[in-house]
């Protein structure tokens, strides 16, 4: 947490110190806690650019804002299942990232996505997968399972956090029950909403706190996102990491121009900055997330490389997958249980 | 021109005058105060976007309707919407309890303040206010080292031996009661000890010489004589409490909302501005009926002390 401070505190002297003299400007609208200090640095040492980061904490949030206009942004970078709506509003730039020289970089798996194929808008940030953390101290059984929560063991009961994520929470449930992502089928569901009250009563929280609370023993499982885990047993050698054998959710953010972005050449020279591998590293040291460009491994600490969390072992590659974005009915519907369970 | 219209005529000038000049203010307070309520209600009779926001010049009543009244999820039933309407309950109940709460520990406090000597009293007000230049967010997240696992209080009864295990505080509607009642303490003890501070203590000493014990002075002649501190503060405390947003977030863990946090979900992840804005409404009607019975129970309160 010093070194984090630290480095927040040096990305803010430098932003004071380059005001002076910066050439341009270039207004960055990201996830809290997602962007490393020094990579900022970096970037503005190498194009004389003032850079500023705005921080968001969910998908909504972020579209809200920039749709009521006057927001100020260059950057903005929505998740997987999000982008194909920035899209369609016509909120992007179609900055064409596929033609810029460091292109090349970028692994053919995050190439020909569904919900930017070819890349015209987006290039990727980090991508990572929804997952389960426990505490092996508190349970020693088969971790690779939704039943950790859905089904949750005694020793685990009432010492749970699940993301408040309806659509990871959803997928999960949805999956663990035999069926399938943007179903309208009432029976399946009603066995979903059920599940999901029953395994309700045994949770503790729905929180995003885990990186503190995981470590510190208030949890002793959580179904959460990887790198956050990652950055808990990084504090506490106990934390194992499951992979959810009945499904779970992957998820990319990637980084999009703003179609009305003030910077918009600021905004292209750090979309062709950002897949240097030597760079794309940067952002993964830092938030703990794989990030899509070939050849950032060897530039990375050393605990991502081997790290658990990060390399999906091939006999659950195929439970993942991405999540889509369903027919407004079906969201409605969803929203709709999800609110129901939250009461 | 009669005398009587030249005067006319200045106090017509006169009144035009002091419209024009307080022109800019009127205009000011009507749209700080009834702009949003305009645009909060124009959204509700809206028909929501599909991802967040609404549909312009697209009207529907759904989101006024989904209030109270859902269809079924399952089977298409109509029926009371259920969730709404336990959040809705649990929000008014988690209110009064913390009304009560801050009213039981307030008394005896605005109480104790009200009888030290003159010059002592205004250093503890001053030290009941300290809190309010903290950020309610700090003082929430500092609820939270006392009350949790490895917490202040867990910690200290733990080392006496009074448990063995910690006591799971956090994330329960305890947690939120006992973080409400902290937040929303001055907001009682003030107006207490404003209301306490005016009781004349010579009807105090009057009644003990008519052999009045302690709780019928306190019953008959202090309670009565602070009921508009009481009815002040109480309504003070139960306003902020119905629409908690910070203390159930980060207290209550996210698990169980209260009327605040539907409206945030409605209008965040939920994508549903219409209910969200119809929800917000309903808040409002809520707190105006309040403060309705405030106005009136001091009215009578008031036309009680005229009539004796």
């Amino acid at each position: 947490m010093n070194s984090l401070k630290t480095a927040l505190a040096a990305a803010g002297a430098l932003l004071v110190a380059s005001a002076a003299h910066a050439e341009g400007e270039l207004n960055i609208f990201n996830w809290g806690d997602y962007t490393n200090p020094e990579l900022i640095k970096k970037f503005e040492a190498a194009y004389d650019v003032k850079v500023t980061v705005t921080d968001y904490d969910s998908n909504s949030t972020a579209l809200a804002k920039v749709r009521a206009g006057g927001h100020g942004f260059d950057i903005v970078v929505p998740s997987a299942n999000y982008v194909p709506i920035w899209i369609k509003e016509g909120l992007l730039l179609e900055a064409r990232p596929d033609q810029m020289e460091n292109f090349k970089n970028v692994d053919e798996r995050w190439v020909g996505v569904a919900w930017d194929p070819g890349r015209h808008y987006t290039v990727p940030w980090q991508w990572g997968l929804t997952g389960i953390g426990v505490n092996t101290s508190v349970y020693k059984g088969d971790i690779n399972t939704s039943a950790i929560f859905l089904d949750p063991p005694e020793e685990l009961a009432g010492k749970i956090n699940v993301a408040p994520e309806r659509n990871d929470v959803m997928y999960a449930a949805i999956k663990y029950l035999g069926g399938e992502w943007c179903t309208d089928d009432k029976v399946l569901l009603k066995k979903v909403y059920d599940k999901l009250v029953a395994a309700k009563t045994k949770w503790l929280a729905m929180d995003y706190s885990v990186t503190e609370k995981l470590p510190s023993g208030d949890y002793s499982a959580v179904y959460y996102w990887n790198g956050a885990i990652m950055r808990s047993r990084l504090k506490n050698p106990d934390i194992a990491f499951g992979y959810p054998k009945e499904g779970f959710p992957f998820f990319m953010d990637s980084v999009a121009i703003l179609k009305d972005a003030k910077n918009p050449e600021n905004a292209k020279l750090f979309m062709n900055f950002i897949m240097d591998p030597e760079n794309a590293a940067l952002i993964s040291d830092f938030a703990k997330y794989s990030n899509g460009i070939k050849g950032s491994g060897e530039f990375m600490d050393e605990a991502l490389k081997t790290a658990p969390e990060l390399n999906v072992p091939a006999e659950f590659e195929a439970a993942g997958a991405f999540i889509e974005p369903c027919s407004p009915e079906v969201m409605e519907l969803y929203t709709r249980i999800w609110t129901d369970i939250s009461k | 021109m009669q005398p009587h219209e030249v005067e006319q005529a200045a106090i017509r000038r006169g009144t035009m005058r002091r419209w024009l000049l307080s022109a800019p203010a009127l205009v000011i307070i009507f749209l700080a105060s009834f702009g949003p309520l305009f645009v909060m209600l124009a959204f509700s009779v809206l028909e929501k976007g599909d991802y967040g926001g609404v549909k312009p010049w697209t009207f529907s009543f759904d989101g006024w309707a989904n209030v109270f009244f859902q269809h079924d999820i399952f089977t298409g039933e109509l029926g009371f919407a259920d969730a709404h309407l336990s959040i809705f309950w649990r929000s008014v109940r988690l209110s009064i309890i913390t009304t009560a709460l801050t009213l039981v520990l307030g008394f005896p406090t605005a109480y104790f303040i009200a009888t030290r000597p003159r010059k002592t009293r205004e250093i503890w007000v001053f030290l009941v206010t300290i809190p309010f230049w903290t950020n309610l967010l700090i003082r929430t997240f500092a609820m939270q080292e006392v009350i949790r696992n490895e917490g202040v209080i867990n910690t200290v009864a733990m080392r006496l031996g009074m448990i063995s295990e910690p006591i799971q505080i956090m994330y329960t509607d305890w947690a939120v009661l006992f973080g409400m009642t902290y937040v929303y303490l001055p907001l009682m003890v003030l107006p207490l000890y404003a209301s306490m501070e005016k009781l004349d203590f010579r009807l105090v000493e009057a009644a003990y010489d008519l052999y009045a014990n302690r709780f019928k002075v306190l019953r008959r002649i202090i309670l009565p004589l602070t009921k508009p501190g009481i009815i002040a503060g109480s309504i003070l405390v139960f306003i902020p409490s119905l629409g908690a947003y910070v203390t159930p977030r980060v207290l209550g863990g996210g698990k169980n909302m209260m009327l605040g946090n539907l409206i945030g979900l409605q209008f965040g992840k939920g994508n549903n501005w219409p209910l969200g804005a119809a929800i917000s409404i309903t808040l409002m009607v809520v707190v105006m009926v309040a403060l309705l019975v405030y106005v009136r129970a001091t009215a009578r309160a008031g036309g009680d002390d005229r009539g004796r």
